[in-house]
């Protein structure tokens, strides 16, 4: 196999390993586990940057891949499993829409993004295609996974698998500059200071995560 | 005269290396378990053992019970003789594809659940019940495997499937990834064993195929231990053939590629068999109901392998 | 001719049999004429296809009819394979008749309508002109709703009775308004006629929604099943056969013809549809047949369900044809006649083998029977080989059909349209689901019904039917082996039958003789004989070597019972139980399924109730609504029944204001 043909290949390989996270991820029904399969698909999305760096040959790519594996790797799931264990959350998914239907959703997504991707990009080779549709699943899945959970620990991680799936696609493309990794990677970490707060001051007041009770205090319902 | 040669070697082969591999696969289970385990060739002796007894038969029950444990090992077995193991070029080899691969397995299926209903007790219904559950999702995701196959390569017949990826056509594709993964998935439920259901239980409410044999003994419950060996050796086979053929010999070769297939396919077969019985011991069995999950989750594996192949330069 | 002299006999026993209504032996004697009849007639079918090399296509042009139109008959390779399709179930319908007619309530509501059925459906066929075609359609349905109505006294026979009446008058309207669009403007309403102007652009579009809604709702395509799982079940047992395994070809046949002969400018698109439609049909029946606890309601969804596999072949032809690919829509219409002419024999032969079991125990629900294997062996057998086949177990026929569609589903995403290459393998899913449901579905029939311990007093007495229903049932199992066992030369026989439509002549076997291999030398054969004769050689082996080195001891005992010794026959596995598992994962959001359970409270020794709750989404969501916006609008019209007079006066008053204003207007 020629060279060039086998690197892009692993880095589809790659890529499909962050989707097949990004399905775990709406597949599991226990909050250690959503956690654990998003520690999974940071580690795989740091596994395609630094593949990436290797065949573009762009040193920076390192740092982007050395950051997604401590922060969203190793930083951001434990500070999630603390957070879990601290407020005494419900270690089950409450799922808004059942788990199969949500599965049916995600390959429906998955087949929209292809759908939309061939037609846009045929200037560039196939290559770059694949990669976009991977990246653009991935976004879309985490997208499905905020709308379809009800507790907000878990739309948080959807939340972060999104921004996943953009890094996916950043690292596929050439020439990003770390400055916006830096930016990205800060405001994940400001995110998640605001959620954690947020999160006390919910399960202060209401006794609970669901966000139904939100509802019954907004200014226009009685 | 060598297909007919091949062929009749390959069907007394896969019936004679059954029971070895699941005795590794038992061996291996052990070992991790931390106990000695049985022997390598117990399986040979549990079979013989059961021949030697005399086959007990419930009043209630009709002919068809007595006749399915035949009709289950024969179609198995017919299965087995389709798909190429150590050379692609065997009498059987054109006669049915994958899809009637699958259909022979479904034969079995149905009589087996037959059989079950047919003592009356409610254990049958349990089993015969819970496994057409399970057919249910595990069969069309099997297909799907084979749509996704056929989309790549052009064909369903397994011959010229090992000859589309023997010559080097397909490389690293997410598409062939996402099929393997179905597969296995697949190939779990329908040989039985964990996750989806507990080969050694002795519990009735946690079984599902052993539910359907419980009435069986002696002879009749050797044809379908031995058809359970038989499957198990099949889909181990039908995953070497797709997706690592090498090694097989094609069409023309000599003697010595036909000797360097059988030492490939007996190398693969043994480190899959180990292989299954370390995902066995770290895995724990799931209830009932999170097996149509699972299986959902095969069948969606494999049609993502469709829907990928439309993106990447293979089709 | 032959078929004319036929058709006329149909006629003079319906009328023989109001005459000898008295006489007992009349049903046997008119039943077993009509199926010397219907032989007649498709062995005149078999003939003409098989003599069909050399081109002739007969036609008759008759005296009656409409008076600026005589009555046009045709005969064409497409009509002889159907007389065959159709005249060989009604053959032996008509022998099971002659033994199940004299046993109901009333057979004198039967036996004259009978052969205007067989009229009714056979004239369909023939028919070369839209009037002709029309007025045999309603003579099929107008026999058949009154046999649907025979058994009047049952509550459900009269509702079957009422929406099938409706429905088939909606498809008949459909129709006639696609034959209208199709004569066009200069009114040439003989086939002959449009062939030569055949209608394009909207007016094809037109003219194929209109027989999708007219013919699908006959043939039983979601969602106008809903008259097919009231109507086939009340109809008396032999109907049943036909309506399901005959009538519904009919339905099939005036597609074919609309689509693939008078109105060929069928886009791409509606094979698109169809094709969709037919895998939601397809997964809807036989999700429905599972779920189902009375034995003529499971055939009739699981008809439903194959209705659906023929119109996903059938779609796919259409698809394929627009997009050039002669061969692969022969393949794929081969593949939907292959399975509608295997349909109509194993189909016909579970109506055969449930008619039966209703005559020997009067029973239809599941959990009444059981235990029925033991004592009615030929009807077990024939009812397993039925139960096999339309499971698609090779090497019958049922898996003959299904892998021919499923070749051609394989070989869809060749069409290079982002549509079809997404919409193949989500109907490919559907086609797969449907299998695996009805594989599941007819070990719950034929297990709870045939095996186990007899559930009631009526299935511990059961026995054997009359000889000429054991004949009748016998002759469709060595159909279904045969079929399945000469794929190759019946493949190569229909696609003589297709030439004509597609204009490309299909390979049936590109290997060789015994090996069906219709796309190409290496995309995947399947050679039944084969697979038979290994199988046979295999058992052989089996057999002697078990017997060789085994016990061939065989000791009967009681059944093992986990330590509690009790034969209690309803402590076996019932229909709901069965089907539980896909119930709890399926059908919980879509049908609205509800288990609930009722205690009696302590002390209480009265049993605990188990109560199923479910709904038909397609009823429920779709034709009660339509008829409440209809009763509503109905209930608003109504009031201008009960007007008094100063208000009619006032409506006089504002039409005539309105028209003069109307004409000032226009003047202006």
């Amino acid at each position: 196999m020629r060279w060039e043909a086998f690197a892009y290949d692993t880095a589809h390989l790659i890529g499909a390993t962050v989707l097949m996270m990004g399905f775990g991820l709406l597949y599991q029904r226990r909050m250690a586990a959503v956690i654990r399969t998003y520690a999974m698909q940071a580690m795989a999305l740091s596994a395609a940057a630094a593949w990436q760096a290797h065949i573009q040959d762009a040193p920076h790519l390192y740092v982007t891949a050395a950051i997604a594996l401590f922060f969203k790797g190793i930083a951001v799931p434990a500070a999630l499993q603390w957070l879990v264990r601290k407020l005494g959350i419900h270690r089950t998914v409450e799922t808004a829409l059942g788990i199969g239907p949500t599965m049916v959703a995600g390959v429906g997504l998955v087949a929209l993004s292809i759908v939309l991707v061939l037609p846009v990009t045929e200037n560039a080779g196939a290559l770059t295609r694949e990669s976009l549709a991977l990246a653009m699943s991935v976004v879309l899945l985490g997208l499905l996974m905020m709308i379809t959970r009800r507790n907000a620990v878990t739309q948080v991680v959807g939340f972060m698998a999104l921004e996943n799936g953009l890094l996916l696609g950043a690292v596929g493309a050439k020439g990003m500059p770390l400055v916006v990794e830096i930016s990205v990677a800060f405001s994940v970490l400001v995110a998640m200071t605001l959620f954690g707060i947020f999160f006390f001051r919910i399960r202060e007041r209401f006794d609970s995560l669901d966000l139904a009770y939100l509802e019954t205090y907004r200014g226009d319902r009685s | 005269m060598t297909p007919l040669l091949w062929g009749l070697l390959h069907t007394w082969l896969v019936v004679g290396f059954a029971p070895l591999t699941v005795g590794l696969v038992r061996l291996t289970k052990a070992r991790l378990q931390g106990r000695q385990g049985a022997s390598l060739v117990q399986p040979y002796r549990d079979l013989w053992r059961l021949l030697q007894k005399e086959t007990v038969v419930a009043e209630s029950s009709s002919w068809l019970f007595r006749f399915a444990p035949y009709l289950v090992f024969v179609s198995v077995w017919l299965a087995a003789t389709i798909l190429p193991t150590v050379t692609t070029d065997m009498v059987m080899t054109p006669a049915a594809d994958l899809i009637a691969l699958v259909a022979l397995l479904g034969v079995a299926r149905f009589f087996t659940a037959l059989a079950g209903m047919d003592v009356g007790t409610p254990f049958g219904g349990l089993g015969a019940s819970r496994e057409m559950f399970i057919a249910s999702l595990a069969e069309p995701a099997m297909l799907m495997v084979i749509f996704s196959l056929s989309v790549l390569a052009h064909t369903t017949s397994p011959a010229h499937l090992v000859a589309f990826v023997l010559s080097g056509k397909v490389g690293l594709e997410v598409s062939v990834g996402l099929a393997l993964g179905a597969l296995l998935m697949v190939a779990i439920a329908e040989n039985g064993r964990i996750p989806v259901d507990n080969p050694t239980t002795h519990l009735e409410l946690t079984m599902v195929h052993e539910a359907m044999v419980l009435e069986y003994s002696g002879r009749h419950l050797a044809l379908l231990e031995a058809a359970a060996m038989v499957r198990l050796l099949l889909f181990i086979s039908m995953i070497i053939c797709v997706f690592a053929p090498w090694g097989i010999a094609l069409p023309g070769d000599g003697l010595h590629w036909i000797l360097i297939g059988l030492l490939a396919w007996i190398g693969k077969v043994a480190l899959l068999a180990v292989l299954l019985g370390v995902f066995e011991t770290m895995v724990a069995k799931m209830r009932v109901f999170r097996i149509a999950d699972f299986l959902g989750g095969a069948l969606l594996l494999a049609l993502l392998a469709i829907v990928f192949l439309y993106v990447s330069e293979a089709v | 001719m032959i078929i004319g002299s036929a058709m006329a006999v149909l006629l003079l026993l319906g009328i023989v049999a109001v005459a000898g209504r008295r006489l007992h032996a009349i049903h046997s004697l008119v039943h077993l004429a009509c199926a010397a009849v219907a032989v007649v007639l498709a062995a005149d079918g078999a003939t003409y296809l098989t003599g069909a090399a050399q081109g002739q296509i007969p036609t008759v042009t008759l005296p009656f009819g409409l008076p600026w139109m005589a009555a046009h008959f045709r005969l064409d390779s497409l009509s002889a394979f159907f007389l065959m399709v159709i005249n060989i179930p009604a053959a032996l319908a008509g022998l099971y008749g002659s033994g199940y007619v004299p046993h109901l309530k009333e057979p004198n509501r039967v036996t004259p309508l009978f052969p205007l059925f067989l009229f009714g459906m056979n004239g369909v066929l023939i028919a070369d002109d839209a009037f002709v075609f029309l007025v045999a359609w309603e003579f099929m349905s107008l026999a058949s709703w009154l046999l649907v109505l025979s058994d009047h006294e049952r509550e459900e026979s009269r509702h079957a009775g009422a929406v099938y009446l409706i429905m088939a008058a909606f498809g008949t309207f459909c129709l006639l308004a696609a034959f209208g669009l199709m004569a066009g403007t200069g009114g040439i309403y003989d086939f002959a006629g449009i062939r030569a102007h055949p209608a394009a652009g909207a007016a094809a579009a037109a003219v194929v929604a209109l027989t999708l809604l007219g013919a699908g709702s006959k043939a039983g395509l979601a969602p106008l099943h809903v008259w097919l799982p009231l109507a086939h079940p009340a109809a008396p047992s032999h109907v049943s056969a036909l309506m399901s395994g005959v009538m519904t070809k009919v339905a099939l046949y005036g597609l074919i013809r609309v689509l693939f002969d008078l109105c060929p400018a069928v886009g791409w698109e509606w094979g698109f549809v169809m094709m969709l439609l037919g895998g939601a049909t397809a997964v809807l029946g036989v999700f429905h047949a599972l779920m189902e606890r009375d034995l003529k309601t499971i055939l009739a969804y699981s008809t439903v369900e194959n209705i659906g596999i023929v119109f996903i072949a059938l779609g796919l032809a259409a698809a394929f044809r627009d997009h050039g690919e002669g061969a692969l829509a022969a393949l794929a219409l081969v593949a939907a006649l292959y399975h509608l002419l295997n349909h109509s024999l194993f189909k016909s032969l579970l109506f055969f083998g449930a008619g039966a079991v209703i005559t020997a125990t009067g029973r239809r629900d599941l959990d009444g029977l059981g235990g029925l294997f033991n004592r009615m062996p030929i009807t077990g057998v024939c009812f397993l080989v039925g139960a096999c086949a339309i499971s698609a177990l090779p090497p019958l026929n049922g898996f003959v059909s299904e892998w021919l569609v499923f070749q051609s589903l394989f070989h869809g995403p060749s069409v290079a349209h982002w549509a079809m290459r997404f919409g193949v393998p989500v109907v490919g899913v559907m086609m797969a689901l449907a299998a695996a449901f009805a594989a599941s579905c007819f070990v719950r029939a034929f297990g709870i019904a045939f095996l186990g311990k007899p559930r009631s007093d009526v299935a511990r007495h059961a026995e054997d039917p009359p000889l000429s229903m054991q004949v009748a049932m016998a002759v469709p199992v060595i159909a279904c082996f045969c079929l399945g066992v000469f794929p190759v030369l019946v493949s190569t026989g229909i696609s003589s039958v297709v030439e004509p439509l597609i204009k490309v002549k299909m390979p049936t076997a590109i290997l060789g003789w015994p090996w069906l291999s219709p796309v190409s030398a290496t995309a995947g054969s399947y050679s039944a004989t084969m697979v038979m004769l290994t199988g046979i050689a295999l058992a052989i082996t089996t057999v002697l070597v078990v017997h060789h080195f085994g016990n061939r001891k065989i000791r009967r005992a009681a059944a093992w019972d986990c330590g509690h010794p009790e034969d209690v026959p309803n402590a076996q596995y019932s229909a709901d139980s069965f089907s539980q598992p896909q119930r709890r994962v399926f059908a919980s959001t879509l049908f609205a399924a509800q288990e609930m359970v009722e205690i009696p409270p302590p002390g209480d020794t009265s049993p605990a109730r188990f109560k199923l709750k479910m709904i038909d989404p397609v009823w429920d969501w779709g034709y009660l609504n339509i008829v409440r916006a209809v009763a509503g609008l109905s209930g608003l019209v109504n009031r201008l029944q009960m007007l008094t007079v100063r208000q009619y006066l006032l409506m006089m008053f504002w039409t005539l204001v309105l028209l003069l204003l109307l004409v000032a207007g226009w003047q202006s």
